[in-house]
């Protein structure tokens, strides 16, 4: 198996293990991730906040921190392993020109110095062949691409003279003036008004159609997944537990911390009553973890969970998940009431 | 954009005519032993005669007139004690020109060697062991820490006491540059400069490396990595631009400083320049000589200022106050 990138697997994680060294200490910060990302479908990774999802995606564009480092496992893109890429150099072919990214807080992610414009031109004079007047004239287009209204009065203006949607907008042109395959979403509505943060979606959304691009959203909104995914992978410090088609996760989860989070969305909630929340805390990374990493904060843990990392079972064809409830040996252990409700109304939890 | 500027200019000059009033006031308040050479043996008829002479008679607003009147003709009055009756403008343009030379010539080497300095130290951080910064900020460290006496006389004694040679090496050659300066020979300037400019070129190197820093870290320089900009280009286009912004505002301040000279390296080397001159006229208690400095120092540093403010709203679009205007 020389390369696992097919017709339509575009991205290929395996057995990824991603570690940082801090203050002496070796942080895992990912344990072991094997994902599949087929061309042209939106994949979401969900998780709480620390459980790795921006390491995991950062790996695939050589964007790690200085103390991070590829310890184990192997990236394919397009018959490449990126975890042997070394110098800039190798990593500028993949930078921007096959993967791009839009990060979560427009605010900053612009040069305030420069025009918006020029930002954008930078990114089309790195990737497409054009030149002076053509070069403009295709930044100019990328700014009416991505729905901004007199692109050519917009382009010599700075990012302070754009609103928080606007300059998301700005950051999503400049990632199609790329013209990557691939289009890494980064929390790219968190830092956004509500209003604003479905014209964003939505122009992702047609942008990936137009553009035919392969989409990878990192949230912890599951409203968000609910509206744009087609795949969903759930992490857990530093772990996929659990993936599957949009429908399954959210129908049919099956891992305890699927449940959890499910549970936590405020959507579920009964008026009157407390919100649901997660007891406990991520377990520290610096130490090795041992069995399933969401059992201690798990109230059905069957004693194996404690001992012996559940391996991934397999639900359906695209849906399996890493818990020891799926093992025939296991006792029937039911997802909580307003799950299996969930499932019954037949409804996404919009957001 | 021109509103801005205007205001600015207007408020600029309000700011000179409070300091020249207030540094006027407080003039007069001074003995009048000061202004006369033989205090004691003179009569009272000759004290008032005198006192007349210099219009010290009048009362202060109107001798607050005249003198104004006198600086808007260029005029910035005569020497009393320091060089009596020598007009201060000869004596200012003999002197400032020296200072001038010595001070841009060792400003452009500080900038031209601290600037570089600044860049390699802060691209520096990101390798691993960061030795161009540990080295840098060595330097850094002793130029700002030593007292500057100290360094001066060490480029003084080494630079011109055959320290530096070539003996070891059997060729019969060692440095002995000058140790005094002397208005024309150009081989006297070059010990001065390099005092002027060691501690610039830590300066600039200091406060360069810690803007980069700072930019480099920015959300914008990880989007510009994102989208596949080499790490130079960043470098150049992205991190240092942005870091020159909050530096080159003090950049026409330094420029027009250069003009004052500096007390220490000039007595040192006996330069003839402006440095020692306002300290001197102070002793003597030349009273017009002080007024005619402290204008000079007041209208240099709020014409710094002024030039620094407007350079930085040139070079940072958001700091355009106007907004209808087109910025740039």
């Amino acid at each position: 198996m020389s390369t696992p990138t097919s017709n339509n697997v575009i991205l290929s994680f395996q057995d990824l293990d991603i570690r940082f060294t801090l203050r002496g200490q070796t942080l895992n910060a990912i344990r072991g991730i094997s994902l599949d990302v087929y061309r042209g479908e939106s994949l979401a990774i969900v998780g709480e906040s620390g459980s790795g999802k921006s390491v995991f995606t950062k790996s695939a564009m050589g964007l790690l921190d200085a103390n991070g480092v590829i310890a184990g496992g192997h990236i394919w893109y397009e018959g490449k392993d990126l975890t042997t890429f070394t110098r800039e150099k190798e990593w500028l072919t993949i930078r921007g020109k096959e993967i791009a990214m839009v990060m979560q807080d427009p605010m900053t992610s612009l040069n305030p110095l420069k025009t918006v414009g020029e930002q954008i031109l930078e990114a089309v004079l790195l990737h497409q062949d054009l030149r002076g007047e053509a070069a403009k004239r295709a930044a100019i287009q990328a700014l009416a691409a991505v729905g901004i209204d007199d692109p050519e009065r917009r382009y010599k203006q700075y990012p302070h003279e754009f609103s928080g949607g606007m300059r998301q907008r700005v950051v999503i042109a400049i990632a199609v003036a790329c013209r990557p395959k691939i289009l890494i979403c980064d929390e790219p509505t968190t830092a956004l008004d509500v209003t604003i943060q479905a014209q964003i979606l939505d122009l992702i959304k047609a942008l990936q159609k137009k553009l035919d691009l392969t989409t990878i959203y990192i949230t912890h909104d599951l409203g968000v997944v609910a509206n744009v995914a087609d795949r969903i992978a759930v992490m857990y410090a530093g772990d996929i537990v659990e993936v599957g088609r949009c429908e399954e996760v959210f129908y049919d989860p099956k891992h305890p911390y699927t449940w959890a989070l499910l549970s936590s969305l405020p959507q579920l909630g009964v008026k009157g009553q407390d919100l649901y929340s997660i007891q406990g805390t991520p377990p520290n990374l610096f130490y090795e973890v041992k069995g399933d990493a969401f059992a201690p904060r798990n109230p059905q843990a069957l004693n194996i969970d404690f001992v012996e990392r559940p391996p991934f079972f397999e639900v359906s064809p695209t849906h399996k998940a890493r818990t020891w409830l799926l093992d025939p040996r296991s006792p029937k252990v039911e997802p909580p009431e307003h799950i299996r409700h969930l499932r019954q109304k037949g409804g996404y939890p919009h957001g | 954009m021109p509103k801005y500027i205007l205001k600015r200019i207007l408020r600029s000059f309000l700011t000179m005519a409070i300091v020249i009033t207030v540094v006027f006031s407080l003039l007069r308040l001074m003995p009048i032993e000061g202004y006369f050479e033989n205090y004691d043996k003179l009569s009272q008829t000759q004290i008032d005669l005198g006192l007349q002479k210099l219009g010290l008679t009048d009362p202060l607003p109107k001798q607050l007139w005249n003198f104004g009147k006198q600086l808007l003709s260029g005029d910035l009055g005569t020497s009393i004690r320091y060089r009596k009756g020598v007009s201060i403008n000869t004596i200012v343009a003999e002197k400032a020109p020296i200072s001038l030379q010595l001070g841009l010539t060792s400003l452009a080497i500080a900038l031209a060697l601290g600037l570089p300095l600044g860049i390699l130290m802060s691209r520096s951080t990101r390798t691993k062991w960061k030795i161009g910064d540990k080295l840098g900020t060595v330097f850094i460290v002793i130029i700002q820490a030593v007292p500057a006496a100290a360094y001066h006389i060490l480029i003084q004694f080494a630079g011109s006491q055959g320290v530096i040679n070539l003996h070891w090496l059997g060729v019969d050659w060692s440095l002995k540059l000058p140790m005094l300066f002397k208005v024309g020979d150009y081989r006297t300037y070059i010990l001065p400069i390099l005092s002027l400019a060691i501690g610039n070129i830590a300066y600039y190197a200091m406060w360069l490396r810690r803007y980069m820093v700072d930019e480099a870290n920015k959300d914008y320089i990880k989007l510009a990595r994102a989208k596949g900009v080499p790490g130079g280009q960043i470098s150049r286009r992205h991190v240092f631009r942005n870091a020159m912004v909050p530096l080159i505002q003090y950049i026409p301040n330094s420029i027009l400083f250069t003009l004052m000279g500096s007390l220490y390296v000039e007595s040192l080397y006996s330069i003839p320049g402006m440095g020692g001159l306002l300290v001197a006229v102070i002793k003597r208690q030349d009273n017009n000589m002080v007024l005619a400095l402290v204008v000079i120092y007041s209208v240099i540093s709020i014409l710094g200022l002024l030039f620094g403010d407007l350079l930085m709203a040139l070079l940072d679009p958001r700091i355009t106050l106007s907004s209808k205007e087109e910025s740039r």
